[in-house]
């Protein structure tokens, strides 16, 4: 054995091993006789026994006095559990939890999670970015003394301000240049409430907003602000879409806000592709389980341009130009369908698309000028004679029966899922259909299509016809999703006509391998293998292939292009809804999983319904004026095929008509005070609906989205909490500053020229700045948004505070706990809402009393108003196409009434609509009586005052307990309940899968002991029952119960006038916009006198969470210590950089110094600036503006996609942080120089 | 025959995701504190690239570790102990502030304080050692993921060895990251270097330790080890370096590195060796020889003869188990995936890697060959993305044999695992082929793959009848029995040598019931680099060129 075998070669010598010689041995032996160790006998070493006094140092380091358990409520998915170390009352460091429960015997566990940023926390706690008390601009402060001392009252002293031009502006043009002074909390939130009040009375309380985004992280904290915001009627704004994390392409496809496969569920895939998604940077503390998976054979692929952190590990790296992700998965796609649908069949891949996707069902072609087609509507069984008066006929579509040939309806459409003859309708069983995927058979006539393309160099859209095999269904034309699918892959079958591909290697049809290299750069034979290995992993699995993919293809503005690409890839492989398989989206994708108990926290429905909920993306690219620097139309993105339906429209436009016919929400809504317009309806002896359509075809009333250049539709007051809007989020830094803040800004862009501007939406000869009254942030330490802010109150940390953590990562819930009491003057989120609330309602009581408040609700998802617009087809009453009707062509009217005097007992109780109501989630409504009576127990009920005999929401731990008990994740009672409700509509079991913990309530307390595995509940589309791993749509695929779309399937065609109008009817290639066309930047690749022209791409920071941590000293020793910029060593070379080099970045949007990291993983063309780096580290003065270098937003600006606004149609209809236009920045370019290395700040 | 244990560890660098999670919570743990900012005794290093302090491996400039002399003895690579004491005063080979990083912090407060002014505020780094504004050009971790690869590609040193394998193109771009603590050597040349005998292996579990009340501060373990693991604290001058942290590992807890580790790449157990071999293994002529003849001094913990002879030598029952269930004995001895890093600098390191395995498929596509079939797979190892030559310039002296090796056996797992995982039958010619049953396979997969918390950290308590006052918690000197309340010595203002814990904790406290943001202006010349706000230069972090200065105030404040 070892210690008995000596290799070879070593006693080959007659030397004596030994020490360097006699004089030192000497020396080294007498150290036996003063030290009190033992020098080993060859004299190496010394050892010693016992005797640890001189340890005694390292032993006292380690000593604490408790260990608290908490996490990190940042915008990160990691939730992972830590435990805070304490001693004598301070705060010491962290390490990780590592008591989760185990995911069984034979998987890898989820501890340790966590990573360095999370590591490094404690840090914050007693650091000098630390705020310790509320801060005020020192010049509003010191006019609002005087203006109280003038006018005694606090409201009054604020409109003294405001309302006066010269004093507005002086406050406003301050911002950000320092100048914070300490005031009180009394003082502070006095101020505060005052601009509440005072807005509201003057200007209506949907000028107010609130913003906080990502409620998983810290769902109370969340919930503090949005309750007080929501319950005076203000309106809380979107973050997942703003943020550009929403897939669109999720509720497109699949009718869902996003669901995705926990990381554990990795270990389950057979083949995994990560595609734009950095593993070991963005899910930090899941990567080990793909390290672990390859030891289980998985192979790995990764897509990214640069040599990423995680091509480390794949198997294949395929290095593909940024945003041309779509190109190579629309080619994949291509080779799937030719290889596994058309030159043979796989019998799983049949059956699984028959059953749970759209392709069987039928689409009508629509003849166009010339003879050709394209594809129009689903075909309904409103098109069959048969079926024409059956309900919601329109709703249910249809396909062609195998066995009978014959046209059937089946069940499980949107139709069956409201209304009373859908009743145990609702579900995807086929009884003895059989589903003819294509029409295609002996005789069977054909047709030419016209499909758009988007391919050609110059950029613009263009078309190519394919053939496809119809049928006539009385006067109509169709054909299958099928069919049309091969159509627009180019996958050429026999007899068809038009221009099919002719090989993979026909680099001019869209969509082969060759054609895909052209585009981006990856090999053809290399596209074509991945995708016959990942579709042939698929058919042995049976459906174990899973593409995990993130920030690097979902911040794009043809995101959902390229997405769709890739769920056509898991799709049609029978990988969605299986474990071990389909999309693993993963960005921004943090899951509440107590959904439904935070909810009605977070907005009040416990008092008030509706709340305001606003899409962040429209309300930024209206306020901060981005929309008067769109120098394009919006039907620059139209395809060929289109029928110029949003011709001679500019964005702005869109928006306002989405707003006017109710698709997308709008806020502010009108341009009056909707406290006024109900005084005005009541007046006027009339409902408030009848009213508002009234005055709305008069003309005497408008929506503010016509004019958000108007003062009286500014938004004016702004809550920011849990979050860095202006130095994180913020696309257009630069246009914040100037418009909506009114301060310097280092804008360079160019407004539109006459007629670029917008047709439907008023312009103002001067654009306004320094919209926003009162900035109020509330934070633990500095970033550019407090810097920028009015009023900043300090926050609590989080290991300060009580509140929930959950993610979508792992199936825990789990706590936060105080490891400390708020120390200097902070306090808890929680704590700080109920004060202000207090003092508003202080101040309301004589200034606002009880008002009637007029809210417009756009068309919801999961409602009946899903069913509003037949087809899709575009009706806008100001056109004169319809009639303005609430709830149908227009949002719904609906009058409630605030008792602003009541809100600070509001916020502190659980109210009472509960009892009546009920809660509601994706369609399910929950009777939550017993968990009311369970709170009032456990929390304690209030005594007198408006909420008399109301359970407590006193204390954060009181939230806590009601998030846990109104939630069917944590109350395996409510869990039951819904999936028994949701029994009567599908006539499906399901109730089983939460019966196993129908007993089981999840209490505080016990997230505090351990993480808590939560409970299968309706809330969500996966099944945790047994044990397993989460996987989403599992329940779709294995209790057939339908997706919340159109057919009730995965959808692969939408059929909505814009998604035609824009070619997206099918999956298609949409290259990145072309900046050089739209705004005039020079091309990627330019050298010139001011540098070179790169692509502009801002992915996820290893040393931070979004702006979080890049300040912290523990990651900036680690890193650069300050902002940068990678750049390849190619591109710098063309401008002479050198690594660490100062140098600028300058667009139409602004300036950034930064320095630069020059690396040969870069690829040439592109730099990457890791995004948040925010401005208050160690940046310089520009020499290109003479003014603070800016953030990675000050290269960006917002571009909405006119698609992203549909809504009132089935799966594309409105719900909060569901659809809506993403906040995209990714295809932005631009120059890129050394400067002078003498950097003044 | 002399059995010994020692407490080793191996990392997993194929599953290592470069984050960094090791590093902060050790350094939470163990160096937040004056004196020793610039100290990891953990830290992780991208690869190629040259490490931290830079160039550490280059043994021509720095002479750490060991050589051997023309007679063929072990000799101090800085020259015998003789030549150690003559040039005690003046230790040329001490890497500088430069090779380390010149630390820094901010002016934070600034941006709560700043008056009104033309421009937002910003925070300046601002340096700790002049405390003037500098331009940041080097940190801990300058060259993580490759950043600044064109300029600093040539400074690797194992890189110059095998320059022509490796090109710094896009295309060929390679990296993987190597964490590092101390290697707790069964030979250390840190001990052997140091002249007070401060320096001491601990005697039943093998951590290598300063003795702070022995230190005088010569700094010849700097210069003696190679790895470069021993920090010298400015502020105590005394010599520093990873306890493999004891306090918890007394107790059966693993080191915080080990166990924050979210890759779950790290393993702790015993190994026991005979120490009667280690100098005979140390001294081998052949560098190549150097990885077997290590294996070599580590016992079979299953050998009767063995556990009679540790029995012998006061190893207790449990410790033996322990080493049998140890899953480094199974990654270095049974599966003999582990390496050792850097054998050739003959210190016998006790912390041993797994070769990162990836990409394979990568390379044997490019030959049209089938990329998943196995005898493809082992016959790409040669040409994987990481050169085998580089990997075995860090792990096997250059000798790549063991390293292809390793790297097969990790290719045949999964090549092999696939099938099972698909529900095919297994094939057992996979690991047949790398020399393993289909048993042991699986083994190693559980170990590697699964990786246990219990699986991998195999730790027993120790025996406190053994050695008094082992436990985690030191209860003996609580925080109030250093001098309860006298301010002088607690905090940045003192100047005489406070246990660094109640140091920290007085100065945080301090900063939490201030009013303003503690500023050391009115404080002793020192400052605590982790939690300086910028206010006040900060002398004293080092020590002053001469004796006026020691005792007084930096004249810059």
């Amino acid at each position: 054995m070892s210690t008995e075998v000596q290799p070879e070669g070593q006693q080959d010598t007659q030397r004596e091993v030994g020490l360097d010689g006699g004089l030192s041995d000497a020396l080294v032996r007498t150290r036996r006789f003063f030290t009190k160790g033992t020098v080993s006998d060859d004299l190496r070493t010394l050892s010693m026994k016992g005797g640890r006094q001189a340890d005694d140092f390292y032993r006292d380091r380690w000593s604490h006095d408790k260990v608290v358990r908490s996490t990190h409520g940042v915008n990160c998915t990691g939730s992972c559990s830590w435990k805070v170390y304490v001693k004598d009352g301070i705060i010491t460091w962290e390490t990780q939890q590592t008591d989760y429960p185990s995911v069984g015997p034979d998987k890898p566990e989820y501890e340790p999670r966590g990573c360095p940023r999370g590591a490094a926390f404690s840090w914050y706690t007693y650091s000098p970015t630390r705020i310790r008390y509320p801060y005020v601009r020192g010049v509003l402060l010191q006019m609002y003394r005087e203006a109280k001392s003038q006018h005694g009252d606090p409201v009054a002293a604020w409109a003294h301000i405001v309302d006066n031009p010269l004093r507005a502006r002086a406050y406003k043009s301050a911002r950000g240049k320092g100048g914070l002074v300490r005031a009180t909390w009394e003082e502070a939130t006095e101020m505060v409430a005052a601009a509440y009040v005072h807005t509201i009375r003057k200007w209506g309380p949907d000028r107010v907003a609130g913003f906080s985004p990502i409620p998983a992280m810290s769902m109370v904290s969340h919930a503090s602000g949005a309750r007080f915001t929501s319950l005076i009627g203000g309106s809380m704004l979107s973050f997942y879409d703003w943020y550009a994390d929403l897939p669109v392409a999720s509720p497109q496809v699949f009718g869902d806000q996003t669901d995705v496969p926990e990381s554990g569920d990795w270990w389950d895939a057979g083949y995994l592709v990560m595609w734009g998604s950095n593993v070991p940077v963005t899910r930090t503390p899941d990567a080990h389980w793909m390290t672990e998976a390859r030891y289980r054979g998985q192979k790995v692929v990764v897509v990214s341009p640069d040599y990423a952190d995680n091509v480390k590990f794949a198997d294949e790296w395929l290095a593909i130009k940024p945003g041309t992700d779509g190109a190579l998965a629309m080619a994949m796609g291509h080779v799937v369908l030719k290889e596994f649908f058309v030159d043979k069949q796989t019998p799983y891949f049949a059956d699984y698309t028959k059953k749970y996707t759209d392709l069987p069902y039928l689409v009508a072609l629509e003849a166009v000028a010339g003879g050709a087609h394209r594809p129009g509507k689903f075909l309904t069984a409103a098109d069959l004679p048969d079926h024409a008066g059956e309900e919601n006929a329109h709703f249910k579509t249809v396909l062609v029966d195998a066995r009978t040939d014959d046209l059937v309806v089946p069940n499980g459409s949107l139709g069956d899922r409201f209304g009373e003859a859908g009743t145990g309708r609702w579900n995807l069983d086929l009884g003895d259909i059989d589903p003819r995927l294509t029409l295609l058979g002996p005789g069977a006539e054909t047709m030419l299509v016209e499909l758009p393309r988007f391919d050609n160099v110059d950029g613009a859209p263009g078309s190519l016809t394919r053939g496809v095999p119809v049928r006539r269904v009385g006067e109509t034309l169709v054909t299958t999703v099928f069919d049309l699918m091969l159509a627009q892959y180019g996958v050429a079958r026999d007899g068809l006509g038009g221009s099919y591909a002719t090989s993979y290697d026909d680099a001019t049809a869209p969509y082969t391998p060759a054609w895909q290299e052209t585009i981006t750069s990856v090999p053809a034979s290399a596209a074509a293998r991945i995708a016959r290995e990942f579709a042939a992993n698929a058919e042995e699995s049976k459906g174990r292939s899973m593409i995990l993919m993130g920030a690097g293809t979902n911040h794009w503005f043809h995101s959902d292009t390229i997405y769709r690409g890739f769920l056509g890839l898991t799709t049609m492989t029978g990988c969605q809804g299986v474990n071990g398989g389909g999309w693993a989206h993963y960005v921004g994708q943090e899951k509440c999983r107590p959904v439904t108990g935070w909810a009605q926290l977070a907005f009040g429905l416990d008092w008030k319904r509706p709340p305001r909920q606003m899409i962040h993306t429209a309300y930024w690219y209206l306020h901060t004026n981005q929309f008067r620097y769109d120098t394009f139309g919006a039907d620059t993105v139209s395809a060929a095929t289109g029928t110029g339906k949003l011709a001679g429209m500019s964005t702005a436009d869109v928006i306002a008509k989405s707003a006017r016919m109710g698709w997308m929400p709008s806020y502010p809504t009108f341009n009056r005070n909707p406290l006024d317009l109900a005084d005005e309806a009541r007046a006027a002896g009339r409902s408030v609906a009848e009213h508002v359509v009234d005055q709305l075809k008069s003309g005497d009333l408008r929506f503010a989205a016509e004019d958000p250049d108007a003062p009286e539709n500014f938004p004016r007051v702004l809550a920011i909490w849990r979050a860095n809007l202006l130095g994180s989020s913020g696309k257009g830094n630069e246009y914040f500053l100037k418009h909506l803040l009114g301060t310097d800004s280092s804008l360079r862009a160019t407004e539109a020229s006459e007629s670029q501007r917008p047709q439907e939406v008023d312009w103002h000869e001067e654009a306004p700045e320094g919209k926003l009254d009162l900035l109020l942030t509330l934070d633990f330490r500095q970033t550019s948004t407090t810097i920028f802010s009015d009023v900043v109150l300090p926050a609590a940390t989080w290991y300060e505070k009580h509140d929930l953590n959950t993610t979508d990562m792992h199936p825990f819930v789990h706590s936060f706990n105080p490891a400390i009491a708020p120390p200097w003057q902070t306090r808890t989120d929680w704590d700080a809402f109920q004060t202000i609330a207090a003092k508003f309602s202080e101040l309301a009581t004589t200034h606002l009393g009880t008002r009637h408040d007029v809210v417009a609700v756009p068309l919801l998802h999961d409602t009946p108003d899903a069913m509003a617009n037949p087809h899709g087809v575009v009706r806008d009453w100001k056109h004169g196409e319809c009639e303005p009707v609430p709830g149908v062509t227009m949002p719904k009217i609906v009058e409630v009434e605030r008792d602003y005097a009541a809100v600070g007992a509001q916020m502190q109780a659980l109210g009472p609509l509960l009892d009546t109501l009920g809660t509601t989630t994706k369609g399910v409504t929950y009777d939550v009586t017993a968990s009311i009576d369970y709170l009032r127990a456990k929390n304690g009920a209030v005594r007198g005052g408006p909420a008399d005999g109301r359970p407590s929401l006193k204390r954060d731990v009181h939230a806590c307990e009601a998030i846990l008990a109104l939630s069917g994740t944590t109350n395996g009672h409510l869990a039951t309940q819904g999936f028994k409700t949701l029994e009567k509509r599908t006539g499906r079991l399901l109730h089983d899968l939460a019966a196993e913990h129908e007993g089981k309530q999840i209490t505080f307390a016990d997230t505090q002991a351990a993480p808590v595995p939560v409970i299968t509940s309706p809330e969500w589309s996966g099944s945790e029952t047994g044990g397993r791993r989460y996987s989403p749509f599992t329940i779709n695929v294995e209790r057939l119960k339908p997706w919340h779309t159109l057919t009730g399937r995965q959808h692969f065609y939408l059929d909505h006038d814009w998604m035609t109008e824009l070619g997206e009817g099918l999956p298609v290639y949409r290259p990145p916009l072309n900046m050089g066309a739209l705004f005039s930047e020079p091309d990627v690749g330019d050298v010139g006198e001011l540098g070179v022209t790169v692509r502009y791409l801002t992915p996820h920071n290893k040393w931070s969470i979004h702006s979080e941590y890049q300040d912290n000293l523990f990651m900036l020793s680690l890193s650069r210590g300050g902002q940068t910029i990678w750049m390849s060593d190619k591109d710098a070379a063309k401008v002479g950089v050198e690594d660490n080099d100062w140098i600028e970045a300058v667009n139409r949007n602004g300036v950034v110094v930064a320095r630069a990291i020059v690396s040969h993983r870069m690829p040439e063309g592109t730099v990457y600036m890791h995004h948040a780096q925010d401005r208050l580290i160690d940046v310089p003065i520009a020499e290109t503006s003479g003014k603070r270098g800016g953030i990675h937003n000050s290269l960006t600006r917002i571009l909405v996609k006119p698609s992203h606004l549909i809504g009132g149609y089935a799966q594309l209809s409105f719900a909060f942080n569901y659809l809506g236009p993403t906040g995209n920045q990714r295809d932005e370019v631009t120059v890129i120089r050394k400067r002078s290395q003498e950097v003044t700040y | 025959m002399k059995v010994m244990a020692q407490m080793a560890m191996v990392m997993n660098l194929d599953k290592c995701i470069g984050c960094h999670t090791c590093s902060v919570t050790c350094k939470q743990a163990w160096t937040n504190r004056t004196g020793t900012e610039y100290v990891w005794f953990n830290n992780v290093e991208t690869r190629p690239g040259q490490g931290y302090p830079r160039r550490y491996e280059d043994q021509e400039e720095w002479k750490g570790g060991w050589t051997l002399n023309k007679r063929g003895r072990l000799s101090l690579k800085a020259g015998g102990r003789w030549r150690k004491l003559a040039t005690i005063f003046s230790n040329p080979k001490l890497p500088s502030i430069k090779d380390y990083y010149e630390p820094w912090t901010y002016d934070y407060a600034t941006l709560t304080d700043a008056p009104a002014q033309e421009h937002t505020p910003v925070a300046r780094p601002k340096s700790l050692i002049s405390g003037k504004d500098m331009k940041i050009s080097w940190s801990s971790n300058w060259d993580d993921n490759l950043g600044g690869s064109a300029a600093t590609e040539k400074h690797d040193p194992m890189l110059a060895k095998i320059a022509d394998k490796v090109k710094f193109e896009f295309e060929q771009t390679f990296m993987f990251y190597l964490p590092r603590i101390c290697e707790h050597c069964l030979n250390p040349s840190c001990a052997a270097s140091c002249p007070s005998g401060a320096i001491y292996k601990r005697a039943e579990d093998g951590i290598v330790l300063v003795d702070q009340d022995r230190c005088r501060g010569w700094r010849m373990c700097v210069s003696g080890c190679p790895y470069k693991k021993v920090y010298f604290n400015h502020k105590t001058g005394k010599a520093e370096k990873c306890t493999f942290c004891f306090p918890r590992i007394e107790v059966g807890l693993p080191t915080v590195c080990a166990e924050t580790c979210v890759g779950r790449l790290r393993y702790i157990g015993l190994v026991l060796y005979d120490a009667d071999r280690v100098l005979e293994a140390a001294s081998v002529p052949d560098e190549h020889d150097l990885y077997e003849a290590q294996r070599s001094v580590l016992m079979d913990p299953h050998d009767p003869e063995v556990v009679r002879a540790a029995e012998r030598d006061g190893i207790p029952r449990d410790w033996i188990d322990a080493a049998q269930r140890s899953p480094i004995h199974a990654l270095i001895n049974v599966f003999k995936v582990a390496l050792p890093l850097h054998p050739e600098y003959r210190t016998m390191p006790m912390v041993w890697y797994i070769p990162p395995l990836s990409p394979v498929i990568d390379v044997v596509r490019e030959t049209g060959e089938d990329a998943e079939d196995t005898g493809n797979l082992f016959a790409a190892i040669d040409a994987l993305r990481i050169p085998v030559e580089y990997l075995a310039e860090l792990f096997t002296a250059g000798d790549t044999v063991p390293v292809d090796g390793v790297l097969k056996k990790l290719a045949a797992m999964r090549s092999y695992m696939r099938d099972i995982n698909l529900g095919r039958d297994p094939d057992a010619s996979i690991p047949a082929a790398v020399g393993m049953s289909e048993e042991e396979m699986y083994d190693m997969y559980r170990l590697l793959a699964i990786a246990k918390y219990d699986e991998r950290y195999v730790i027993p308590p120790a025996h406190a009848e053994q050695a008094h006052s082992l436990e985690e918690i030191a209860t003996e000197c609580s925080v109030s029995e250093y001098g309860g309340g006298n301010p002088e010595i607690f905090g940045e203002g003192s100047g005489s040598q406070t246990p660094l814990a109640v140091e920290n904790f007085r100065m945080l406290q301090d900063r939490q019931t201030s009013d303003t943001i503690a500023s050391p202006n009115d404080k002793a010349a020192r400052v605590n680099l982790l939690n300086w706000d910028g206010k006040g230069a900060p002398p004293g972090m080092f020590p002053p060129k001469d004796a006026d200065q020691h005792h007084g105030r930096g004249d810059e404040q």
